[in-house]
């Protein structure tokens, strides 16, 4: 078997108003229009891993959470209808998905050599979060490969990011071990927005954009500051600077999926490819890429 | 009043899947079933719950499916199994909370769509105190975001409901007292509270709720909050939420039927009978608002 490999990292951002906007066969309710920047930054994402051969998704979701250490998707196929909590007048999917459970089993061995608490979640009534289907559905709509569910740990609100932080360096380099034992050729998805203060009420019709803008200009600002880090290579900078973001920002990089990928990818030098950046319901989310140089 | 009691309940999934693997959650859960009798000998016409497992952040939102029915598992404890359940739903009166609480200036918004996750509080609660769906029930979310004034408005908007339709209710908290879990696995037998410190502000809770001191309790729950609670969310809004409902007074007869560790938060059984003579006042500096007058521009004109 060939040495695995994680041919791209992404920051997949995981707003239920894109897919509600895709108008996708597997979703209820149908929309107009609206958030054409994200989308079309999914659209330019989709075809830049059209170029690129891979064997599995691997997706780390802040809407998954789970405190007692960090849970894997651990039953081969699921189906059913995932309804947004959150919006469940924008989100009612119904899905079918495959997961790939031996890389899975891989990720929590190597994760709990590493000294992480890790469980395989073997339950198959369990109803696959939102965060995860999203991402994973604007990146790949074919549902073709399978995936890798992986939960997000509540670290930052138990202790601070500074300990979240330790552990998803932790997490990702096992993922990074695990691929690349697998032989699989893999894309990471890290599911979560930059800055995340929502506005807590919705226009009459929700996808009127003429209601849709940043929160505040610090969100702004500081989701800013952290697309010239990604722009410029600077993963390590941005990772240094994430407690304080996170903290300023209410940002959603509490959950860890972020530190997980660039830990996963090593710290990447090279820049970011930026597909675009858009706000939902205030809150601050970007498409950006990461592709791995081939040897 | 047309709220005949309150409770404080606690929904981790282990009262309902796992009650004899502890000795604790087992009187728990002999607590809840307490409950559940004591709920029958008052004939209520509808459960009223605020779930703290329920966040929201569009508004306030009101479970308004007649009948929901789903398989639950929860994203934490999914090892324990699958909860099958099919609820029974007061759409009615729900519709008017939602337009009493409109009425009162607050964003909030009846849920009804097939599948949606009824949250596992939710669920484990109606399953152990109304197993045979005997009382419909109302459902309302818990906002991230909301404070204090907002929590109160709502709660003031379900008394107006409340008294608009003539239903006598029962008014039920489900959250936790401290809410921090053991971040790593435990086996049953080793459950604790998570810290001293917890265990010490529980008890302090549960002293002013013995004595029936309601309001005290919901003026402090900033300070439990910055104290016992891991800040998943902007605050502790539960005792708000069941002062409001129960008349923001001290005038309870305060009974803890339990209290004990579940996977180191604590879970406590409590219910609270309106008497007519108060317990000790405390002095309440806290304001009252009626209608929510959303976020003041604290950093003025610009």
């Amino acid at each position: 078997m060939s040495k695995g490999k994680i041919v791209a990292g992404v920051l997949a951002p995981h707003p239920p108003h894109l897919v509600y906007a895709e108008n996708p066969p597997q979703n209820e309710p149908k929309a107009e229009c609206g958030w054409e920047n994200l989308r079309w930054a999914y659209e330019r994402l989709r075809k830049s891993l059209a170029q690129v051969e891979f064997d599995v998704l691997i997706v780390h979701s802040p809407h998954w959470r789970t405190n007692v250490g960090t849970h894997i998707l651990g039953v081969p196929q699921f189906k059913s209808l995932s309804v947004d909590p959150v919006f469940p007048n924008l989100f009612r999917f119904h899905y079918d998905l495959k997961v790939d459970v031996a890389l899975a089993e891989e990720i929590c061995r190597e994760a709990t050599d590493l000294g992480l608490e890790m469980q395989m979640m073997r339950n198959p009534d369990f109803r696959i979060d939102y965060g995860t289907v999203i991402s994973a559905h604007m990146t790949r709509p074919q549902w073709d490969k399978p995936i890798v569910g992986i939960s997000s740990n509540g670290a930052a609100r138990y202790f601070n990011m500074d300990v979240l932080q330790a552990m998803m360096v932790k997490l990702g380099q096992a993922t990074r071990t695990a691929v690349e034992k697998s032989g699989r050729r893999a894309v990471l998805l890290a599911s979560n927005s930059l800055s995340h203060r929502h506005f807590t009420t919705e226009p009459p019709l929700v996808e009127d954009q003429s209601f849709e803008h940043i929160n505040n200009h610090n969100q702004y600002l500081w989701d800013m500051k952290m697309i010239e880090l990604m722009k410029q290579g600077k993963s390590r900078d941005m990772i240094d600077v994430l407690s304080d973001f996170t903290e300023q920002t209410n940002g959603e990089t509490e959950g860890g999926s972020l530190t997980w990928l660039m830990a996963a990818l090593d710290f990447p030098e090279r820049p970011a490819e930026v597909h675009g950046y858009g706000t939902v319901i205030g809150t601050g989310n970007v498409v950006a890429e990461w592709r791995e140089v081939e040897p | 009043m047309n709220c005949t009691k309150g409770y404080v309940l606690p929904g981790l999934p282990h009262l309902l899947l796992q009650p004899e693997a502890n000795p604790g959650w087992k009187k728990v859960r002999a607590a809840m079933e307490r409950v559940r009798a004591e709920i029958e000998t008052l004939q209520p016409d509808v459960l009223l719950m605020y779930s703290t497992y329920w966040p929201s952040v569009i508004g306030h939102q009101v479970q308004a499916n007649p009948a929901p029915e789903w398989v639950l598992v929860d994203e934490e404890f999914h090892a324990l199994g699958s909860i099958p359940y099919k609820l029974k739903i007061d759409a009615d009166l729900a519709a008017a909370l939602v337009a009493e609480a409109k009425a009162r200036n607050l964003a909030a918004r009846a849920i009804n769509y097939h599948g949606f996750p009824i949250d596992t509080g939710s669920v484990v609660v109606s399953k152990i105190i109304n197993p045979k769906n005997a009382i419909p029930m109302v459902i309302i979310s818990s906002n991230v975001y909301a404070d204090r004034a907002e929590t109160l408005v709502l709660g003031k908007a379900a008394v107006d409901a409340l008294a608009k339709s003539g239903k006598k209710a029962v008014a039920i908290a489900i959250t936790s007292l401290s809410n921090r879990l053991h971040g790593t696995k435990i086996e049953p037998k080793d459950d604790k509270i998570h810290s001293l410190k917890d265990q010490e502000w529980n008890l302090k809770f549960l002293e002013f709720l013995q004595a029936g001191r309601l309001e005290d309790v919901s003026q402090l729950s900033r300070q439990f909050h910055r104290e016992a609670r891991v800040n998943k969310v902007a605050n502790f809004k539960p005792f708000w939420w069941l002062a409001a409902v129960l008349g923001q007074t001290n005038k309870y007869s305060g009974e803890v039927l339990e209290y004990q560790p579940i996977y180191g938060s604590g879970a406590a059984v409590v219910g609270l009978s309106p008497t007519t003579r108060a317990a000790r006042d405390l002095e309440f500096d806290e304001n009252d608002p009626d209608v929510y007058a959303g976020e003041r521009n604290v950093l003025g004109d610009r």
